[in-house]
């Protein structure tokens, strides 16, 4: 028995019905309220080669030159390696910081590199921001729909999360400060708003200029904090700019999150965060407990990046390319998404939010457009109760032109089976044409629904 | 023994199926076999020539691999593997199908109408639609015939929810069944060569019952495993479900689910392949007879290897 092989993948012994009981036993209660669903199994079908997959948020780095990456690896490894190899501060380097000061600055915001630190990704600053302000039972109001990244986060510290409603101007301000006011009523403590107000994920939409100046003013009143998360801001593809909400409130009561993510690289894991001192400080010791520091290694290589002072441009390439690809996904849902059907058309960012009849389950809908070989987010991975059934994400910077086309080819004829059925079911005629296309852009109506959560 | 475990494939439980598969392949490595892992796909007769398995451990589940596809392919390969031959999969993954069969022989299973799509579109069954509804009563299930994990699975309250419920049956399936709904608790016996393993009760959480989401989240539904059940409860559940296994020509293994109502069982579905995870329920019916992980999946191979006498 002494030449039984190891194999070399095994990681684990034997987990058998008890072991699974004596582990559930020592689960953290917060682990009951993280989700994991079959709906994640099906997303694991749509990473298959052969699926057209307008259901990634992903950008496309095949477009970032690979000699200049070389060159600027091959500086760092030559000149920096001992350095580049270390440990680093845990509030990140100060020339990392000079970038993001920098990158910050051309979207019109001023801020002092000591107010900000850098975090693994954006999303760790959500999750950093979430430990230092919430206690399980702490209300977290963010919009409908809202990231879906962040749903699991504030699941994990056991948030009440509360969302409201967004239209074509983004969040519902007027809706939120009824919300307020109810939860002020019911002795209920809201922590933080948690907005994407530029080119929003998923919705694709932009909040007003009047929606910011009194969600800001709101967030003074009733001493709250406003959770800018800011990843798009600079792949905007017309319209004009709005001012972020860290910059109409000078940073007293937002806490700002962005990301080289979509600029650069999403690979680097490299985001900030910008708080308050009294907020940051904590904010810094949690970053410490979670991992010491960003890695060295992808923040020296934003140093040279940015040295080489050609991010501007980069970033410019990009706005032609996604524009190009908002572009042909509109034409195309015109072309072959059924009339009752409605989507958003964005000024920037990387989705489109589509709502189609109320009878079209986009999860069911998402198991037939599979056998098609397309795949989409369904919307209720953006809702935390039982809304957004008949809506879908759909991203354009990560595909191709004639992917983008047949992708949308396929999904259409999908929907089109379904309104189809559904007619014959009821005796329904669905819309013949679809209207005139509305002015203005994302003016689109939502799905009337249900505020808030109640 | 060489071991070819079949996982993964283009079904929709794709994600269950190579959990399964990876547990099995973690427990054969174990027994001291050589494993062939085989996720499946285009090249699966040529992969299968070239390693030439002793035997194949099929751990796939939904339309693809449950269906009797794979197993009908390994049939005419001569290789010998777990689980119910082609025949009888393709009976337990068409529920109107097993249904008929298992009305056939009386045993007995809630009413129900199967439609096909095109029943729908070129036939207009839909004016055909309200009087089967209020045959079947309120509130009644939509489900898909063939899919499994409860995909597609709806409840209609009223007449006004049916279509919709139609349509998301449709989409994953052309044929959809529409079942009368008993009140009644839910079970589930797993049977093991000829042998009924100890039931295992779910009881949803917070009224989830038919939730696909569900069965796969740990906390959502509690399994208890075996079932309280007095004697002639349990002779009664065991005895309905070993007639469904042979009526519908299962061997190897199989799970029957049935809902037990106030007047006995009523049977809802045959799984020839169930779910091998950690939290499924197989390995927990063999557990709670006394079989490890490692012993029930042994006992599977010697099943495929040493067919019970039809």
């Amino acid at each position: 028995m002494s030449e039984v092989p190891i194999p070399p993948h095994r990681r684990r012994a034997h987990t058998s019905t008890r072991d699974l009981e004596r582990y559930t036993g020592l689960f953290a209660e917060r682990t009951t309220v993280m989700r994991s669903s079959a709906m994640r199994d099906l997303m694991a079908i749509t990473a298959r080669p052969e699926v057209i997959s307008l259901a990634g948020g992903l950008p496309d780095t095949s477009t970032f030159p690979p000699k200049s990456f070389a060159a600027q690896m091959t500086r760092i490894a030559q000149e920096s390696a001992a350095e580049a190899l270390q440990y680093g501060p845990t509030e990140g380097f100060e020339e990392t910081k000079d970038c993001i000061v920098e990158v910050m600055g051309a979207e019109g915001m001023l801020v002092d590199p000591h107010d900000v630190i850098v975090t693994t990704g954006g999303q760790q600053a959500i999750d950093l921001i979430c430990k230092t302000l919430v206690d399980p039972g702490d209300v977290v109001i963010c919009e409908a729909p809202t990231y879906p990244g962040a749903v699991p986060v504030f699941c994990s510290y056991q948030a009440d999360v509360v969302q409201v409603e967004c239209d074509g101007d983004g969040m519902r301000v007027d809706l939120l400060e009824q919300l307020l006011e109810q939860l002020r009523r019911e002795g209920r403590r809201p922590k933080f708003v948690y907005s994407v107000p530029t080119f929003q994920n998923p919705a694709g939409v932009t909040m007003s200029l009047q929606r910011r100046q009194r969600l800001v003013e709101l967030a003074r009143l009733h001493e709250l904090l406003v959770v800018e998360d800011n990843p798009y801001g600079l792949l905007r593809y017309g319209g004009e700019p709005l001012p972020p909400l860290y910059q109409l409130d000078g940073g007293d009561f937002v806490i700002y999150i962005g990301t080289f993510s979509k600029i650069l690289s999403p690979g680097i894991r490299l985001g900030w965060a910008v708080a308050p001192p009294p907020v940051m400080e904590k904010i810094v010791l949690g970053k410490q407990a979670a991992d010491l520091c960003t890695s060295t290694l992808t923040q020296y290589f934003v140093r040279e990046y940015f040295a080489e002072g050609r991010w501007r441009q980069y970033v410019a390439d990009l706005v032609e390319i996604y524009r190009g690809r908002r572009d042909t996904m509109l034409a195309a849902l015109r072309e072959h998404f059924p009339a009752a059907a409605t989507w958003t058309e964005p000024q920037g960012g990387l989705f489109i939010w589509a709502t189609l009849p109320e009878y079209i389950d986009t999860g069911d809908l998402l198991a037939k457009a599979l056998r098609a070989d397309v795949a989409f987010v369904p919307g209720q991975a953006a809702y935390i109760d039982e809304r957004g059934r008949n809506s879908m994400r759909l991203n354009f910077s990560g595909v191709s032109a004639d992917e983008i086309r047949e992708g949308i080819r396929r999904i259409g004829a999908t929907i089109g089976e379904q309104v189809e059925l559904y007619g014959a079911l009821t005796g329904e005629r669905p819309a013949a044409a679809r209207p005139a296309d509305p002015e203005g852009a994302d003016v689109l109506p939502f799905r009337k629904a249900s505020e808030g959560r109640g | 023994m060489k071991v070819a475990v079949l996982k993964g494939g283009r079904s929709l439980e794709r994600g269950v199926s190579l959990r399964s598969g990876a547990r099995v392949e973690d427990a054969l490595g174990r027994l001291g076999h050589e494993v062939v892992a085989l996720d499946v796909g285009g090249d699966l007769v040529k992969r299968l020539d070239g390693e030439r398995p002793d035997v194949a451990f099929v751990a796939m589940h939904g339309v693809g691999g449950e269906d009797g596809t794979a197993q009908e392919l390994l049939e005419i390969l001569g290789i010998p593997f777990t689980g119910p031959g082609a025949a009888a999969c393709a009976r337990c993954m068409d529920k109107s199908q097993a249904k008929s069969a298992i009305r056939a022989a009386g045993l007995p299973t809630p009413d129900w109408f199967a439609f096909s799509q095109t029943a729908f579109r070129e036939l207009g069954a839909a004016d055909a639609l309200g009087r089967l509804e209020q045959g079947l009563g309120f509130p009644l299930v939509v489900k898909p015939s063939r899919g499994g994990s409860s995909l597609g699975v709806k409840f209609a309250a009223s007449a006004a929810e049916v279509p919709q419920a139609l349509v998301s049956a449709f989409s994953y399936d052309d044929r959809v069944l529409l079942e009368r709904f008993v009140e009644g608790r839910e079970l589930a016996v797993s049977v093991l060569g000829e042998e009924a393993l100890p039931v295992v009760e779910a009881i949803p959480a917070q009224g989830d019952s038919y939730d696909f989401e569900a069965r796969y989240e740990i906390g959502r539904t509690r399994f208890v495993c075996p079932a309280e059940l007095d004697e002639s409860q349990r002779a009664a559940v065991t005895e309905a479900a070993l007639a469904t296994y042979r009526t519908l020509g299962c061997s190897g293994f199989a799970r029957i689910d049935l809902i037990l109502t106030a007047d006995g069982p009523q049977i809802l579905e045959a799984n020839a392949i169930p779910g091998l995870t950690d939290t499924s329920l197989l390995p927990q019916a063999a557990e709670a007879a006394g079989l490890s992980f490692e012993q029930l999946v042994e006992r599977i191979l010697d099943l495929a290897l040493k067919p019970a006498p039809a």
